[in-house]
């Protein structure tokens, strides 16, 4: 069943401050094989001009996709069949790196719903911002769920 | 931010450094503990096969996040990416044995734009088959 198209432009309530720790980082920079010390040596962060160790380009989708999941995906109203959910695209436009320190929030808007050969996909973007209000990051997010009848799809 | 390539040394096809990445099961199970993405299709076999995939599948932010490492390696300080996209077109399969898989990253400069921005394109192979699509992001030089 096609998805409700009056949930498009739907904007959920900001999520709870999302503080990004050193460790947390470094972390996932060793989870993706990533030793660019800008990750994990403050000073080298410093030498180019960040204020503290920044994380790489995709950390902040752990972020972006909880605050999506809990907020759209599982709204009840829009009734999301999320077993039939696989992650179609995903974009960032960054208007500083996400640093230590950090304390984000997340706003998720429902951009678009389409029905595509059987499918329903939801654009779902999420606008990162940190304790002072400034826009971070925003994080475009496509998720495709499969019709009962259309071709398996196997991305994740 | 500091780039370390010059947007005056670059050109329109000027090729970044090519690089593969490995991925095993191991560093399936070591990303999901970091990301918080514990969906079982990326560790568990069974749960995949019931599915319907040929096996455990990598994340795709996982492969995002490696291609990305061709541009941000390129560039530098990694803030030097200013906008990053793809779309996930295959899954990368990685089968429990010594190898894994391996994705093939290659990416080169597509376009010169303002503010000395460049857009570079990616592509991401694994097992001959293209895994990412529209691959592409916007690295201010210096």
């Amino acid at each position: 069943m096609a998805l409700d198209q009056s949930f498009v432009g739907r904007t959920y309530p900001p999520t709870a401050p999302y503080e990004v720790g050193r460790e947390k980082i470094r972390e996932f920079a060793e989870a993706i094989g990533d030793d660019n010390p800008a990750y994990t040596d403050p000073e080298a962060a410093k030498a180019y001009g960040h204020p503290d160790v920044i994380a790489p380009p995709t950390f902040v989708f752990s972020i972006t996709f909880r605050a999506a999941h809990r907020l759209v995906v599982e709204d009840p109203e829009l009734g999301l069949d999320y077993s039939r959910v696989v992650h179609g695209d995903q974009k960032f436009t960054y208007a500083r790196p996400v640093r230590a320190g950090d304390r984000l929030s997340v706003t998720c808007t429902i951009d678009s719903i389409k029905s595509l050969a059987g499918n329903d996909v939801l654009s779902v973007r999420g606008d990162v911002h940190d304790g002072s209000g400034e826009l971070v990051v925003t994080a475009h997010t496509k998720l495709v769920a499969r019709g009962a009848g259309a071709e398996q799809s196997t991305e994740a | 931010m500091t780039a370390t390539i010059s947007y005056d040394d670059v050109e329109v096809g000027t090729e970044l450094p090519a690089r593969s990445f490995p991925v095993s099961r191991a560093a399936l199970v070591r990303y999901a503990g970091a990301s918080g993405d514990f969906n079982p299709i990326h560790w568990n076999e069974k749960f995949a096969k019931e599915v319907g995939l040929p096996d455990v599948i990598a994340h795709g932010m996982f492969t995002m996040a490696e291609a990305a490492r061709v541009v941000t390696d390129w560039a530098g300080d990694p803030a030097a990416v200013v906008d990053y996209g793809v779309r996930f077109t295959k899954p990368v399969v990685v089968p429990n044995d010594d190898k894994g898989a391996v994705v093939e990253v290659a990416a080169k400069v597509a376009a010169k734009l303002d503010d000395r921005t460049v857009r570079v394109d990616l592509t991401a192979v694994c097992d001959g088959q293209k895994v990412l699509g529209m691959a592409r992001a916007v690295v201010r030089l210096a």
